[in-house]
């Protein structure tokens, strides 16, 4: 197919430098593109990375691109540059741009098939980049796991605080409901375990039983939900931020204080079941669900009630119920994530789940945008990556991060990409 | 009866932090609309402070060998600390909130917390992780009434604490700055065109709300010495609910509730284990506000929200 660059006009065409000119040839890639290039540098990192890591002396291959290894020791940037350049900037360029004509031709081949098809195509081969990336190490499998739980718990924050438009604090007590709800179901029935004794059907079993154990955890952060949605919802206004910061200080007590379930010490000895095939599934279906219902007609009274809601209540809007049912959706995919989470860490103590974990929930979802399914992937990819880049920093990263959101506050007071469509047509589509 | 008149001491005591830290939610509330997450680390801040003018204050008069009566040292600790703690009330408000007046209160409300964590993490990286003790000021006596026991301590407590929130009472309501505050709570949009500037009025609501939660925090410096860079985190929105469990920008609702909350917290404490006083605490708030969304004081606010 032919690429036509939009040429704008020709004295700024000129004084277009090095990188502009880079970025207008790649504008032309499809999703497509750009996942196969990204998978053949990932297969190239697995294959030669170990080599190239010796020859350009770092101790071995960098987990996330160098960084954390650069801030540790700046003497290794060039070499740390040269790795990331060599094996990914490099190849993902290049693979890309050359196959622009074929992905595209691709691209308008998928757009004739139904939509899910495309997208299982495309989610295919972004599984295949994680699984190929993830094989380097345990700590980036890990790392990889945890962004994807913390992108389904943006965007379930995100329901509430951004397209709702009331502000939750009790995302935490959400999530430790659900790590706690489905860490029962599963120590009591598939694991010998000190707290609940032996198991009640074998542990091969298990993992087909895993769905139903997070649909468990999602259930019961709901019914927490409701408990504070009844008192709340009476009104209007600041009334829920309390509620439910109340709400969270008494879930992470009424733990302690349940000496069967660990009590302060918490809950050890989950099965591993969050494998990156099962993060990776729970997060797509995630998107898909939650992007489904702001899209639906409940969505939209959702935005209704945020912004008018005695509009919405005369134009036939049921708020109370709206509001209901929208921030009970919300808890119960924070149930999800927390249960996700109990089945990765395998230790949950109620601790964990404080004003810390808050102060992170909210700053993934306000960096990212506020009513938009992107922004919360981008929140969450983007808070938890800086936040594992800069450990070595020690206590510093504490003071950077909230530097960063506060000059993201001041300039995006939404967030980055707020109040956008997640348009999967549009992502998905030919660059024609 | 004197274990129950003794446990009432200790909730007054108790009591007091809280009624102190709440009173700077609930003005800076009234008057802006919106939470100021920062207040429980300026309340931290402003203990760091105390403790650092109050070490500052006893060097200085071993050094002139001056014997400095303890009162007098109190004082001048608890005013200068508070002056300080006040400057740190108005840079916040210069840099976290004043460049999002116009943006969602939400985004607002996350600077807010954005700006307490870079003070607990900003104390740790300058001090270090050691445990820094209160310097004892004044002299430990300890009188006992009828089997109930209590120091000179606490009755400076509850003394300082009350005599700060009737100056505050008075100031509101007596002056023409009170009157500014109070006009500009009433409708922050219009009074405005007024002649009275929000650039003014909300810094000196951080102002005075800094500089009570710095009092608040030498007073609890005093009962419990050791200090800790996230002390101001469970103070301050343990505070914050009583704020608003008083009625949203009410200042007696604010000291009341505080009061109340200390109530609560020392009374379960005393029938039950001591690891339910959360439970129990927020359970007894969350039925109070299901069957008064506003609190004790507060009323409904017409103004639109923003988000």
């Amino acid at each position: 197919m032919a690429t036509q660059i939009p040429q704008t006009s020709t004295s700024e065409h000129a004084s277009a430098g090095f990188l502009p000119r880079i970025g207008r040839s790649l504008a032309v890639v499809p999703a497509l593109g750009w996942l196969i290039g990204v998978l053949c540098a990932v297969i190239i990192e697995y294959v030669i990375g170990d080599t190239l890591a010796v020859m350009l002396y770092l101790p071995k291959v960098p987990a996330l691109f160098g960084t954390t290894l650069v801030l540790k020791e700046p003497l290794l940037f060039p070499s740390a540059l040269l790795f990331v350049l060599l094996v990914y900037a490099l190849p993902i360029g290049a693979v890309a741009r050359m196959s622009a004509g074929w992905t595209n031709r691709a691209a308008v081949a998928l757009e004739r098939v139904p939509i899910w098809l495309s997208v299982l195509v495309h989610l295919g081969l972004l599984y295949a980049v994680l699984h190929v990336w993830t094989e380097a190490s345990d700590y980036r499998l890990q790392v990889a796991k945890l962004i994807m739980i913390a992108v389904m718990l943006t965007l379930s924050i995100n329901v509430i605080n951004g397209y709702m438009g009331e502000f939750s604090c009790s995302h935490p007590g959400f999530m430790a409901l659900g790590a706690y709800a489905s860490s029962v179901f599963t120590l009591l029935l598939f694991k010998q375990d000190r707290l609940f004794g032996a198991a009640l059907l074998p542990e091969s079993l298990g993992p087909y039983f895993f769905p139903i154990a997070l649909v468990i955890g999602g259930a019961a952060a709901a019914l927490g939900a409701l408990v504070v949605a009844i008192p709340s919802f009476r009104t209007r206004g600041d009334y829920l931020a309390i509620i439910s910061l109340a709400f969270m200080f008494i879930v992470k007590s009424a733990i302690e204080n349940i000496e069967p379930i660990g009590g302060p010490r918490g809950m050890g000895g989950q099965p591993h079941w969050s494998t990156l095939p099962a993060v990776f599934a729970g997060m797509a279906i995630c998107i898909w669900i939650i992007n489904n219902f702001v899209r639906s007609t409940m969505g939209k009274a959702l935005n209704a009630v945020r912004d008018n809601e005695i509009a919405a209540d005369a134009m036939t809007v049921n708020t109370r119920r709206t509001k209901m049912v929208a921030f009970m959706f919300g808890a119960f995919w924070a149930g999800v994530a927390g249960g996700f989470y109990a089945h990765e860490v395998r230790h949950v103590t109620p601790g964990s789940f404080g004003i810390q974990m808050l102060a992170e929930v909210l700053a993934m979802v306000y960096f990212g945008g506020l009513n938009s399914v992107v922004g919360s992937i981008v929140g969450a990819v983007s808070i938890s990556m800086i936040s594992e880049i800069l450990k070595p920093l020690q206590l510093y990263k504490w003071i950077i991060i909230p530097l960063i959101l506060i000059l993201v506050m001041i300039f995006r007071p939404t967030g980055l990409v707020a109040f956008r469509d997640f348009d999967i047509k549009r992502i998905l589509g030919a660059r024609r | 009866m004197a274990f129950f008149l003794q446990n009432v001491i200790n909730a007054l005591q108790w009591g007091s932090f809280y009624a102190l830290i709440a009173l700077g939610y609930s003005m800076v509330y009234s008057i802006l609309m919106l939470f100021n997450f920062t207040h429980g680390d300026i309340f931290m801040t402003g203990t760091y402070i105390g403790f650092g003018v109050a070490t500052a204050l006893v060097a200085l008069a071993t050094a002139l060998s001056w014997s400095m009566p303890g009162w007098l040292l109190l004082v001048l600790t608890i005013i200068i600390a508070m002056f300080l703690t006040s400057i740190l009330g108005v840079v916040v408000e210069r840099v976290g909130y004043r460049p999002l007046r116009e943006a969602p209160r939400a985004s607002a409300a996350i600077t807010g917390l954005m700006i307490g964590i870079m003070l607990e993490y900003g104390n740790l990286a300058i001090l270090g992780t050691q445990r820094y003790n209160f310097p004892s000021i004044i002299e430990t006596v300890t009188y006992d009434v009828g089997g109930v026991f209590f120091t000179n301590k606490k009755i400076l407590i509850v003394g300082v604490a009350l005599l700060l929130m009737i100056a505050l009472h008075q100031f509101i309501h007596k002056t023409r700055w009170g009157m500014a505050m109070r006009a500009m709570s009433y409708d922050f949009q219009v009074v405005p065109l007024m002649g009275v500037s929000l650039n003014v009025i909300a810094p000196m609501t951080f102002a005075i709300g800094s500089a009570l939660a710095a009092a608040g925090g030498i007073l609890y410096g005093m009962a419990y010495p050791v200090l800790d860079p996230f002390m101001g985190i469970l103070l301050g929105w343990k505070s914050f609910v009583a704020a608003i469990l008083g009625g949203r920008g009410s200042i007696l609702g604010a000291a009341l509730a505080g009061f109340l909350l200390g109530f609560i917290e020392i009374f379960t404490a005393m029938v039950f284990p001591s690891t339910f006083r959360d439970l129990i605490a927020y359970s007894i708030i969350l039925l109070i506000l299901t069957f008064r969304p506003y609190g004790f004081f507060g009323q409904a606010h017409s103004a639109q929200l923003r988000l």
